[in-house]
């Protein structure tokens, strides 16, 4: 009995406070938090202002492959949730005059909800490339309503974000890059950290182990008790709330936002960070999104033809690397530990 | 009697499958369901677990009317099914597998916020189903990486996990060497008393099999009951034997017998 135990627990992360600390990952991931605290005091405000962005990808990727990595549906208009986040930011902003910042993200995540169960609704009766399309199609849908209902919208000029409070504090005498960079930056790592502890949870939970097996094999899962149908509805729901409070952190960053950011290049780029970084990963998307990033800044401000590195970039994944980054570091770090054990 | 199939009739299109097929299925009984290829074993089974909805008649399970509701919906009512050809979630670990079956029968399915690996209810009755099938020494392996003898079981074991009143079995043994059919049959057995299964209903080619384990055997052939019998009255019925092992000028025999 007593070797089962000890077996098990070699095997299972067990949830005791000092399984925890003699873990290595425990310790990485403390150690990439303290260095997300530290970056603004060592780092320079514009790499901060680039990771800052990151936070608010960072959290709608999570979301995005809550659906594609752990649900197996690929969506391609995401963006659309991304934006219906970024707009709520600036309709209580600067329509409604609500300026908290907590106000908007708890709006944002309840109006990306009642749009994804509607639209949810439809789409998840399919899957594969008529998901995908089916979803681009919503995208688009959007777009075209943002352009055409000026009014309502701005059209294709937008609509302003203004600063928002933080916490019931009103910061609008900072100037604009010492807030971001400052406040604003500690806040949305906070969110960052909670969403990707809650999704932590989530996939990890029973719930996240169903979602699993639809993706693996949706027919044996029904037979096994699990409605199919109604899981990738709650996926499909949970996953446009994080799309939506990422767009929500990011509308502040950009200051005004428009609709190209529902264009189907912008659901695109979600799937891009994502297979970049290596969808079979937890942490994968995240990792994907940061290098996606800083190359974007980096290849731009090279090249006129960024666009053409990033494709090349892309074929190369998919042939040579599928795992993505993530999932090349794994083998790496496998060959590594192997040659250390022999 | 715990599941009745009243007056099954299924067609694809113009393409008629089932017949009219009428059976009773009675508690503690274990029933084979035989037939060549293309006699509809595997409809009827898509329809008795309500898959399928028949273009006519009913099918009962408990006094439920369960024609058409659905595999998930029919697995809270007790009754569970495996596959013919090998249905596994390939990424799974066998205790990952099993654990499905458990937390899907209690209930916990949509528990989005819970960490399932600290769940006791759900770890110690998915550890005492991996030693009913003697999957125990592997519960860390991909269910992709296991042989073919225990990817079969797997697939069983999650079903048996579900703690059905009723189970179908679809070929339990298909694709498996000889040696191990015998083998795969003790543990489901066991299995199935350990666990309070009231009745199996298998469909098996394997005659040895089908002829060892059964209480009682439907014959199936073009879409409807060619004899419902024990095993010994079914040694003497010449025709269902004869549509069964599938010999020269059956046919005719099976065809008139239908008229």
């Amino acid at each position: 009995m007593k070797t089962d135990k000890l077996s098990s627990m070699g095997s299972e992360p067990n949830g005791s406070f000092a399984a925890l600390i003699r873990k290595r990952q425990t310790w990485l991931l403390l150690a990439g938090i303290l260095c997300f605290v530290l970056l603004p005091r060592v780092g320079g405000q514009y790499t901060s202002y680039l990771v800052l962005t990151f936070f608010g990808y960072g959290v709608a990727l999570l979301g995005f492959n809550l659906l594609f990595g752990y649900t197996g549906l690929l969506s391609f208009g995401h963006a659309l949730f991304f934006t219906s986040g970024a707009y709520t930011v600036s309709y209580l902003t600067a329509k409604f005059a609500i300026p908290y910042m907590e106000v908007s993200i708890v709006v944002a995540v309840v109006v990306a909800v009642v749009i994804a169960a509607l639209i949810g609704a439809i789409c998840v009766r399919y899957i594969k490339i008529y998901f995908a399309l089916l979803m681009l199609a919503f995208g688009m849908l959007t777009y075209s309503f943002l352009i055409k209902f000026y009014y309502i919208t701005g059209g294709d000029e937008g609509m302003p974000v203004l600063r928002p409070h933080l916490l019931g504090f009103d910061l609008s005498s900072m100037a604009k890059m010492d807030f971001l960079t400052g406040w604003y930056y500690y806040y949305v790592l906070t969110v960052f950290i909670i969403a990707t502890w809650i999704m932590w949870r989530i996939v990890s939970s029973h719930f996240g182990l169903a979602l699993r097996a639809v993706r693996d094999n949706p027919e044996k899962a029904y037979y096994l008790g699990i409605d199919v149908r109604r899981y990738r509805w709650y996926a499909f729901i949970i996953s446009g709330a994080y799309a939506a409070v990422g767009g929500a952190l990011v509308a502040p960053v950009i200051g005004n936002v428009d609709p190209t950011l529902t264009y189907w290049t912008h659901s695109g780029t979600l799937v891009f960070m994502t297979l970049l970084g290596g969808f079979t990963n937890f942490l994968g998307p995240l990792l994907g999104g940061l290098v996606y990033i800083f190359l974007q800044d980096g290849v731009m401000s090279l090249l006129h033809y960024w666009r053409f590195v990033f494709g090349a970039m892309l074929a190369f994944i998919v042939i040579v690397a599928p795992g993505g980054l993530a999932g090349a570091i794994e083998l790496i770090a496998n060959k590594y530990c192997a040659k250390k054990g022999a | 009697m715990i599941l009745s199939a009243n007056e099954i009739f299924k067609s694809y299109g113009d393409f008629g499958v089932l017949a009219g097929v009428s059976f009773q299925i009675h508690e503690g009984e274990f029933v084979s369901i035989i037939g060549p290829n293309g006699a509809g074993k595997t409809t009827l089974i898509n329809v008795l677990t309500g898959l399928l909805k028949p273009n006519n008649g009913k099918v009962f399970f408990k006094d439920h009317d369960i024609t058409g509701i659905g595999p998930a919906k029919l697995s809270r009512l007790g009754m569970a099914r495996s596959f013919q050809l090998v249905n596994i979630f390939p990424t799974f670990t066998v205790m990952e597998f099993i654990k499905l079956g458990v937390l899907s029968r209690q209930g916990k399915g949509a528990r989005f916020y819970a960490i399932l690996k600290r769940d006791r209810e759900v770890n110690e009755e998915a550890e005492e189903v991996a030693q009913i099938f003697h999957l125990e020494d592997k519960r860390d392996v991909q269910a992709k990486n296991l042989p073919q003898g225990d990817k079969k079981l797997l697939d069983v074991a999650s079903a048996f996990a579900l703690r059905p009143e009723v189970i179908l079995l679809d070929e339990p043994t298909s694709g498996v060497s000889t040696s191990e059919k015998n083998k795969i049959m003790e543990i489901l057995i066991d299995a199935s008393k350990k666990m309070g299964i009231k009745s199996i209903i298998q469909v098996e080619h394997d005659m040895d099999l089908v002829f060892g384990f059964s209480d009682r055997i439907i014959a199936l052939h073009s879409g409807k009951v060619l004899a419902d019998c024990t095993p010994a009255e079914m040694e003497k019925n010449e025709a269902a034997m004869c549509a069964v092992v599938g010999e020269k000028g059956c046919f005719k025999i099976c065809s008139s017998l239908l008229e």
